[in-house]
């Protein structure tokens, strides 16, 4: 635990030190805000819907963009070697890193909050659907931040990563609009890995345990082939 | 050799990475004991780092095992981690943290109490010679300063066992030196394995040589008398300087028993004198040169490590003799 919050730590610290945070955080605003701003004027509605609406595919371009330096560059630099001839256990590696991300995630989701209290200034916000969806929308964020980390740990280049880790983010976002061209058998296999099915009723303000579940479930699968494939290189 | 507790023991150690035909260790097997300065040598890709990665638990190995301090470095990797310091090849650390902030760090990860990291970090500091850098980006850092920052995050949690891979490459010689006198007072209560290609540097530091070449190990003894190995198998090569009576003293030299041919070397009055296999006939010459009445001033061992070194591994090293390495 120790460990894993000093890498944590350490992680997040170096995110400030790229432009990496500064852009992700700045476009991430522009965007959020630009959404936010057009509802409450074009459409005099006084909610976050469009924005929870668009979330999924903000989340689809930044995951692999804020991840995908998480392994690959300290496979490149060497400095994996020396992070793992510390008495540190691959895991404390993985879920520090995750944890980092998450942290910068967290961060450009704190700074668009004016926004809503903005929008709660014109009109009445419901407070509930606002934070269930903030919630709704960590836990999401959380899924790709950890398919971007699973592609991170596979190689060494980071663009290599970054595209690998958007192809997967964007294939589980697809399937949720193919649903009505697909054969019916299919469908509800389609619907229940989509990203974005899973984020509609929280986009409407419902939380449901089952799309939470299916979030963290997705953050353990990738998590655990993240740390499988760190370990692989001890296989013998 | 000294009684000291073994604190690596490597046992019939192999190590095939996937794809490759030949392993890049080959069955080797030694001991290193406490207060041992563990010289590692051989040319580039003899095994060197395989071996030193698999030491430090980054690669499991094909079969065999290793020890350190007693925890096998496979079944036990987090204890045994913990008695290990550890530099890489080309000192990979943070560019984007302070020297003061990483080893800040390097010590929270190691779960060293605040209270000894602060008792240990000016000491330290001091001795690697970072105490007036400690507020600078490593990024910023020169060649020679990043190396002692990843010396000083070695030896900060006082491990039994240091393990160093090149850690002299690309440094001057004033920066070698400074490294050279950190591994030496720790290697006098520790054990330091380090790798070089330097064998200069290993004579001046090690109290042990292993050379190893092809993944195998091709010498295992102190470095003075690895010199000796060849001359057992070449016979000697001594350089000698004559003054007075050059010319007497070279014919007197020539008929010395034992003494196959005398070349001039530069400079006047210098010469290499080769020997027969197995004898040893310096006595001899000194007595015949003063006996012509010439004054013998110089009387030296031409073989080097590197001849030792060429001889050992010729196979694979002399093709980058001559390369900027």
């Amino acid at each position: 635990m120790r460990s894993t919050l000093a890498i944590a730590r350490r992680e997040f610290a170096a995110y400030f030190y790229s432009p990496v945070a500064y852009v992700f955080v700045v476009v991430f605003l522009l965007i959020s805000g630009y959404m936010f701003f057009t509802e409450l004027f074009l459409q005099s509605q006084a909610d976050m819907r469009s924005f929870f609406n668009l979330a999924p595919l903000i989340f689809c371009f930044f995951g692999p963009l804020i991840t995908m330096r998480l392994f690959a560059e300290e496979k490149a630099q060497g400095t994996l070697e020396m992070l793992l001839a510390l008495p540190v256990t691959d895991w404390n590696v993985v879920l520090g890193k995750f944890f980092a991300a998450m942290g910068l995630v967290a961060v450009a989701l704190v700074l668009t909050t004016p926004y809503a209290f903005f929008v709660g200034h014109y009109g009445p916000l419901d407070k509930g659907p606002a934070i269930g969806g903030y919630l709704g929308l960590l836990f999401m964020a959380g899924g790709y931040v950890s398919v971007g980390l699973m592609t991170s740990v596979w190689t060494k280049d980071q663009n290599v990563a970054s595209i690998i880790g958007f192809l997967i983010s964007f294939a589980l976002f697809l399937v949720g609009k193919l649903l009505s061209v697909v054969p019916q058998s299919i469908a509800p296999f389609l619907q229940a890995i989509s990203f974005d099915y899973h984020f509609q009723s929280i986009s409407r303000g419902v939380i449901d345990t089952r799309d939470l579940l299916y979030y963290v479930s997705l953050i353990a699968v990738c998590l655990v082939i993240a740390e499988t494939s760190l370990a692989s290189r001890r296989w013998r | 050799m000294s009684e000291e507790r073994i604190t690596i023991r490597v046992d019939h150690l192999t190590k095939q990475y996937a794809g490759t035909r030949k392993p890049a260790v080959d069955d080797i097997s030694f001991t290193v004991r406490a207060g041992e300065v563990l010289g590692f040598v051989g040319p580039n890709g003899a095994g060197k780092t395989t071996t030193m990665k698999i030491l430090t638990s980054f690669l499991a190995p094909t079969s065999g095992r290793a020890e350190v301090c007693g925890f096998d470095v496979y079944a036990q990797s987090l204890e045994a981690r913990r008695s290990i310091g550890y530099l890489p090849e080309d000192t990979p650390l943070y560019k984007d943290m302070s020297v003061f902030e990483y080893l800040q760090w390097t010590a929270r990860m190691r779960g060293l109490p605040m209270a000894t990291l602060k008792a240990r970090m000016k000491p330290i500091a001091e001795q690697c010679a970072i105490a007036h850098r400690m507020g600078d980006l490593i990024g910023e850092l020169s060649k020679g300063y990043r190396q002692r920052v990843g010396l000083a995050q070695a030896i900060l949690h006082d491990p039994e066992v240091l393990i160093l891979d090149e850690p002299t490459s690309g440094l001057d010689p004033n920066q070698i030196g400074e490294i050279r006198n950190v591994i030496k007072e720790f290697g006098k209560t520790r054990t330091v394995i380090f790798s070089t290609h330097i064998l200069a540097e290993v004579q001046m530091t090690c109290t042990r040589v292993l050379a190893i070449a092809d993944g195998k190990i091709v010498a295992d003894a102190n470095p003075r008398e690895l010199a000796g190995t060849l001359d057992k198998t070449r016979g000697r090569e001594l350089c000698v300087e004559l003054t007075g009576a050059i010319a007497e003293g070279r014919a007197a030299i020539e008929k010395v028993a034992g003494v196959v041919a005398v070349r001039p070397l530069d400079g006047p009055g210098r010469f290499l004198v080769a020997t027969e296999v197995g004898v040893d006939p310096r006595g001899e010459l000194s007595r015949a040169a003063a006996t012509a009445g010439a004054t013998l001033v110089e009387l030296s061992n031409n073989t080097t490590l590197e001849d030792v070194f060429r001889a050992l591994t010729h196979s694979t090293s002399g093709s980058q003799g001559g390369a900027h390495a």
